[in-house]
């Protein structure tokens, strides 16, 4: 007792303990690698060496600036389309959803028991040019006789969303679970209409859902290369495809290890801007 | 947390913690643990190891479908009390040596005793010239003397001192009857109106530009800046007008069968092994290419066993069964082609469709078709970058 007393100031340090060690260990330090990495020069036949070769951060956006911009742009637009989407399921889950919430909820979850590549594939036969949804649009004429889905953007996008949804319907869930119904009941005796009681209580409530939600979908989205590997064709590949065939085709670890970087960055201002519109505390969900 | 520490020691700190968590690194390091190579292992022991640690690309062992067991492999066991862990873990050759390199850049064994790698990629050659191989015991490979001749010499191991072939293929162009009339040369794939956003070409620069060079009139055995632009642009051209939909590994096969593609740069083997009758394989009419896969021992492997497993592969009887399988024992076979003289009489007695079957044993006019492409150009870093740069958009 009396050593717990002495030792009272080292407990959450303690505690803290295997959380700091984890990331430094599988965090900082490889973190710190690919930046040493980033900055080296040289090729696989005769070695690399460490010579502050800015020049390769240069190149990278010089070279592959369409790419960087394109993996913004795309994982922007999936996780809007993600975030349209998931709102209205995980509303009507949270508040319509009664004692099938569970059922409900494993049935977004369902297809994501399959790997990444399968789901994946199966998006190339949904949208195959013989198949139901080509053929449907065609007949409706809102897509030419000769056009196609697979190998366009539309496609890319499409499959991006679709991998990513249950990281936005979750958090949103969990976050529009938790609202007070005698909350939205007040507002209504208030005199307010649905639509402004849902605008003025439910939307600001589940704002950290929300934020929570986009983020988790935007960042590993920015980073995808697979959806554009299978559903695109070389005009929609993303900034992913351009390190994976630097590292893995090209052996050019320092270009691959900065352009990871530039990547990095862009999604900190990214987050950071969007943090700043919508206010840090949503971050960290403590409005509530 | 840093204050403490110059940036150099940070760095120098960084980079050694680094080394041991690099990402080919932490993927090898899923396959077990590193043990030291113990150095060059000049000395051989003549004395077979319990396990044969054998890494290979996937459907590439004759295979009894029913009781999913490999026959060649159970009766090597049965005859030598060596067991064989065969692995089906390479898909491409890049990202396999991107696994492995870590490991034996840094002296440590990858726990494999053979690897099979293509001739169509830069990383045999270079896994070879950066000392990563053992030298094969040719004592324990009489057999050897069955090598087909056209083998025997290839630019990257001139006497075949570290690899021995284990199947080749060729690439050529595939189309689905369903869809277009034949497509036969590489002028109507990559030039034919009808076809625009109907084909795929291949992300093998070694493939795709060996049959474009050929119908160029250029030589793909000796490349040129010349040779190379002219084809480069010609893919490149097809790429951006839409002719050209994607650039593919074997995922292509699926999307051939389904009938979203008219046609597509093709390896024989796939299609022989998808045994649909709308899609029909051919050497281009100017002429093919000829990839081989080739075994060898990474660093720290087991020389003798893996020698002696080979030879057991170069038995003429041994590899015709592996080829063509045996359909009263419900054995399918490996479909590519045999770098094994013999093989073919052996395979006839057990399946005589098969060898029959020009994808498995071409004829002497295919053969004198297909070409091996320049292993120099596949290491120049200029043509890789530019090739890379065309696929990766």
């Amino acid at each position: 007792m009396s050593l717990f007393h002495r030792h009272r100031g080292l407990t959450p340090y303690l505690l803290l303990a295997p959380g700091v060690l984890f990331l430094a260990v599988f965090f900082v330090v490889p973190l710190g690698f690919l930046g040493y990495q980033s900055l080296q020069s040289g090729n696989i036949d005769f070695g690399y060496a460490f010579t502050w070769s800015w020049g390769n951060y240069w190149t990278a956006i010089q070279d592959y600036r369409a790419q960087f911009i394109r993996s913004l742009e795309y994982a922007g637009i999936a996780t809007l389309l993600a975030l349209v989407v998931s709102y209205p399921v995980a509303y009507w889950i949270a508040f319509r959803g009664g004692r099938w919430k569970n059922l409900l909820l494993l049935f977004i979850v369902a297809p994501f028991f399959v790997t990444y590549l399968i789901r994946t594939l199966a998006w190339e036969t949904i949208l195959s040019d013989n198949g139901f949804v080509v053929n449907t649009l065609q007949s409706l004429h809102l897509l030419g006789p000769s056009g196609r889905l697979l190998a366009t953007s539309t496609a890319v996008v499409t499959g991006i969303t679709y991998n990513f949804l249950p990281f936005m319907a979750l958090p949103l869930y969990v976050s529009l679970e938790q609202i007070d119904a005698r909350l939205i009941e007040a507002a209504e005796d208030l005199y307010a209409s649905k639509l402004h009681a849902f605008l003025r209580v439910t939307l600001p409530l589940s704002l950290p859902g929300v934020v929570a939600g986009t983020l988790l979908t935007f960042i590993p989205a920015a980073g995808d290369f697979i959806n554009a590997q299978l559903l695109g064709s070389p005009d929609n590949h993303m900034i992913g495809n351009v390190i994976q065939s630097k590292f893995l085709e090209l052996t050019d670890y320092p270009a691959a290890a900065a352009m990871s970087f530039i990547l990095m960055a862009g999604i900190l201002v990214a987050v950071f801007l969007y943090a700043r519109a919508v206010g840090t505390e949503q971050l960290t969900g403590s409005a509530a | 947390m840093n204050d403490h520490l110059t940036r150099k020691q940070l760095i120098e700190r960084a980079a050694l913690g680094g080394a041991a968590i690099t990402f080919p690194g932490l993927l090898a390091a899923c396959g077990g643990s590193s043990t030291k190579a113990g150095g060059g292992s000049t000395t051989v022991e003549h004395k077979l190891a319990k396990t044969l640690n054998f890494s290979n690309w996937t459907l590439y062992m004759d295979v009894n479908k029913k009781k999913h067991t490999f026959p060649s492999l159970i009766e090597f066991e049965k005859k030598y009390g060596v067991h064989v862990n065969y692995t089906e873990d390479i898909n491409d050759n890049a990202s396999f040596f991107g696994k492995i390199q870590g490991q034996l850049s840094r002296g440590q064994s990858v726990n494999r005793d053979i690897i099979v790698l293509t001739d169509n990629d830069r990383y045999l050659a270079l896994t070879i010239k950066k000392g990563w191989a053992e030298k094969l015991d040719k004592s324990a490979i009489p057999n050897m003397k069955n090598l087909v001749d056209v083998q025997k010499h290839p630019n990257f191991d001139e006497n075949r001192d570290y690899s021995l072939p284990w199947q080749s293929g060729m690439t050529g162009i595939a189309y689905n009857d369903t869809i277009t009339d034949p497509v036969l040369s590489i002028d109507e794939l990559l030039e034919s109106p009808k076809l625009k956003g109907k084909i795929t070409c291949l992300n093998s620069m070694g493939d795709a530009l060996t049959i474009v060079m050929l119908a160029n009139g250029d030589d793909p055995t000796a490349v040129t800046d010349k040779s190379f632009n002219a084809a480069f642009n010609r893919i490149k051209k097809a790429a951006d007008s839409n002719q050209i939909r994607q650039f593919t590994g074997n995922d292509y096969a699926p999307i051939l069968a389904r009938g979203d593609l008219a046609a597509a740069m093709s390896w024989s083997g796939d299609i022989a092994q998808i045994g649909n009758d709308h899609i029909h394989w051919n050497v281009p009419t100017d002429g093919g290419a000829l990839w081989t896969d080739n075994m060898l021992i990474p660093k720290g492997g087991d020389v003798y066993t893996a020698s002696f497993y080979m030879n057991y592969v170069y038995d003429p009887k041994v590899q015709g069964l592996m080829e063509a399988g045996d359909p009263k024992r419900d054995i399918t076979g490996i479909y590519y082609i045999p770098p094994v003289a013999g093989a073919g009489e052996f395979a006839k007695k057990s399946d005589p469709s098969v060898a029959n079957n020009t994808l498995i044993f071409p004829t002497k006019k295919m053969l004198d078709s297909v070409k091996i492409f320049d292993s120099k150009a596949l290491n120049n870093q200029k043509y890789l970058e530019q090739w890379q740069n065309l696929i990766s958009g």
